[in-house]
């Protein structure tokens, strides 16, 4: 408790380029630019092959490298490649990790609507887009939420790891407080980026009731 | 008019589920494809919306090869029925019956409104527009997917198996509905359902087929009771053909006699009931002017004395058919049948059987 206090009662801690303004948001830019270009390849990926069944193999295979991969080897492994001082060797272990649970919640999604379903939508007379789009993909709303959802909460989590490369973020606190023993920058830094987890778990359900319609099954 | 020229559909595993089908369904009338399960009745239906494309043959509408129009546009010119609604779950009802509309391009306001006409045409209460699908019982998901097909007013509805899932009173309700609907709106109805006695009652023409999409027979209901065209066919029909047959000969030609003096009426003249030392006892009654001969008999069985009460359409007894009497017509409608099978246009729609009282 003390360690807390110590950590945010500092006002020396709430000011200037790495007080905790400044590293939140620069955690919260590498997680959103990460999360962003995940989704922005893995929720399109996931319908197209969930409505066409063609290219699952993607899938299983993105779902074993997210629980074979360790994030923090990948990083070292792109440092090595590319050297540090570009926001890449973060960028892109984020992005691998952030893939997975997007492209398999959105592809069994939409899998696992009903045949029936489909077929009613295609009898009406919809078009292939207009049955994925109108039909299938408000139907699977709430998986491909889920999924958009464990990858947010990873993301901020693993976002820690920019510190490893000299990149600020709220790893800063823990790594930099591990060396120097001041523990309750790590616990602070610690809680801060649980908190930011917790807003993101917030933020989602709050989505979920503005775009899922109340006629659909909602998981869990 | 849809016909279908030597149609067939071999599967791309080999399985040919339709032999060279060659079938006429008249324009305005509800033609039934009746047979076991898995003799090719959803098939041929999917093959007129190109749900399935044909492998051979030709399916037309009225003169046009559904070949040559694009599957999509196709389809929304064509009503669609499936056994289990198949609605949008995440689509109010009224959004569900305006599916077609929208894809039309309709604007969203005259949809709507016609979405509401078509939820009081097929029964179901304007409150329920606003629920979702998962909020209605299986009957009523059935009547939204029934409004739902006929919300574009397509000439043509195609009916696969639409009240198999529901239980037997609500499925009653709802093919009475459909014969009600269908006297009004003379769509050109192709139904699909493996229940015999479903076909027999909403088939202007029924076309039974046996396992491998062969035709067996196509008739009228009444022509199929009496001269089932083989074995098949026979078997298939079931039990009391001569029974059945009866509910297609209209019961206004029975003799009606005076209303006897055991014959207890209140003061409007409607029945209670026949005098007996024991009090009243039950009787029948059926509308010479709208049931069949098959309601009189069943109405003459009900009572004790095997007198069947004639009631007219509020109720009142107009007068009584004895056994004797009764024994005449059938009699007679044997002998006549032997020489001349009934038309189609004898057919009475209405209700089989006699209405039990007390
Ligand atoms: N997609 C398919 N692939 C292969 N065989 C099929 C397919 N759909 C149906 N069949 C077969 O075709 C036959 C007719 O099926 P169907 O038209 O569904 O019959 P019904 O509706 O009369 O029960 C059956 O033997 C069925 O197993
Ligand atoms: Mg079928």
């Amino acid at each position: 408790m003390n360690w807390l206090i110590d950590f945010f009662g500092n006002a020396d801690n709430w000011s200037g380029p790495d007080g905790i303004p400044v590293r939140i948001l620069e955690h919260l830019e590498f997680s959103a630019a990460a999360f962003l270009i995940a989704a922005v390849i893995a929720v399109p990926l996931g319908l197209l092959i969930g409505h066409t069944g063609r290219g699952a193999f993607l899938v299983v295979v993105s779902a074993n490298t997210a629980r074979a991969l360790p994030t923090l080897g990948l990083l070292v492994l792109v440092v090595l490649l590319i050297g540090v001082g570009t926001v890449l060797p973060v960028l892109i272990p984020l992005i691998v990790l952030a893939i997975p649970p997007i492209l398999v919640n959105t592809y069994e999604g939409v899998r696992g609507i009903d045949a029936d379903l489909r077929d009613a939508a295609y009898g009406m007379g919809l078009r292939g887009h207009q049955v994925l789009f109108q039909v299938l993909t408000p139907s699977a709303l709430p998986l491909i939420l889920l999924g958009l959802r464990l990858s947010a909460i990873q993301v901020v989590s693993t976002a820690t790891v920019a510190a490893f490369v000299g990149l600020g973020g709220l790893g800063r606190f823990i790594i930099d407080g591990l060396a120097t023993k001041a523990y309750s920058d790590v616990i602070g830094g610690a809680v801060l980026i649980a908190l930011l987890a917790l807003a993101v778990q917030l933020g989602f359900t709050l989505l979920n009731r503005a775009v899922v319609s109340p006629g659909v099954r909602q998981v869990r | 008019m849809i016909t279908f020229e030597d149609v067939t559909k071999r599967y791309p595993d080999g399985t040919v589920a339709v032999d060279h089908l060659s079938l006429q369904a008249p324009t305005g009338a509800i033609t039934v494809l009746v047979g076991p399960s898995g003799c090719g009745k959803t098939t041929s239906l999917r093959m007129i919306n190109r749900m399935i494309d044909a492998t051979s043959g030709r399916i037309l509408l009225d003169d046009q090869d559904v070949r040559a129009i694009d599957p999509p546009t196709l389809r929304r010119g064509i009503g669609y029925v499936i056994q289990q609604a198949g609605l949008f779950p995440h689509r109010k009802i009224v959004d569900n019956v305006a599916t077609v509309p929208y894809l039309l391009g309709w604007d969203k306001k005259k949809a709507r409104a016609r979405a509401m006409e078509l939820l009081e045409l097929v029964g179901l209460d304007a409150k329920l527009a606003n629920r979702y699908p998962f909020q209605l019982s299986g009957g009523q998901q059935q009547r939204v997917g029934v409004a739902r097909a006929l919300a574009a007013d397509p000439p043509v509805l195609l009916m696969d198996e639409p009240f198999s899932a529901v239980d037997p009173i609500v499925r009653a309700s709802l093919q009475d509905e459909l014969l009600a609907l269908q006297s009004e709106l003379n769509k050109t109805i192709v139904f699909v359902t493996h229940d015999i006695d479903e076909a027999i009652k909403l088939g202007d023409v029924v076309a039974v087929l046996r396992v491998g999409g062969h035709l067996a027979q196509m008739a009228a209901p009444a022509t199929l009771l009496s001269e089932p065209a083989d074995d098949f066919v026979r078997e298939f029909l079931g039990r009391d053909r001569g029974i059945r047959r009866l509910s297609f000969v209209p019961a206004k030609g029975v003799r009606l006699g005076p209303l006897p003096d055991d014959l207890v009426v209140d003061a409007d003249g409607r029945p209670l009931g026949w005098r007996s030392d024991g009090g009243l006892l039950p009787y029948g009654t059926f509308n010479p002017e709208r049931d069949s001969l098959r309601a009189a008999l069943d109405a003459a069985l009900l009572s004790p004395n095997g007198a069947a009460i004639a009631a007219d359409g509020d109720g009142r007894a107009v007068g009584v058919v004895t056994r004797d009497a009764l024994d005449d017509v059938l009699i007679r409608y044997a002998e006549k049948s032997l020489e001349h099978e009934p038309e189609p246009g004898e057919r009475v729609a209405a209700d089989d059987h006699g209405r039990a009282e007390p």
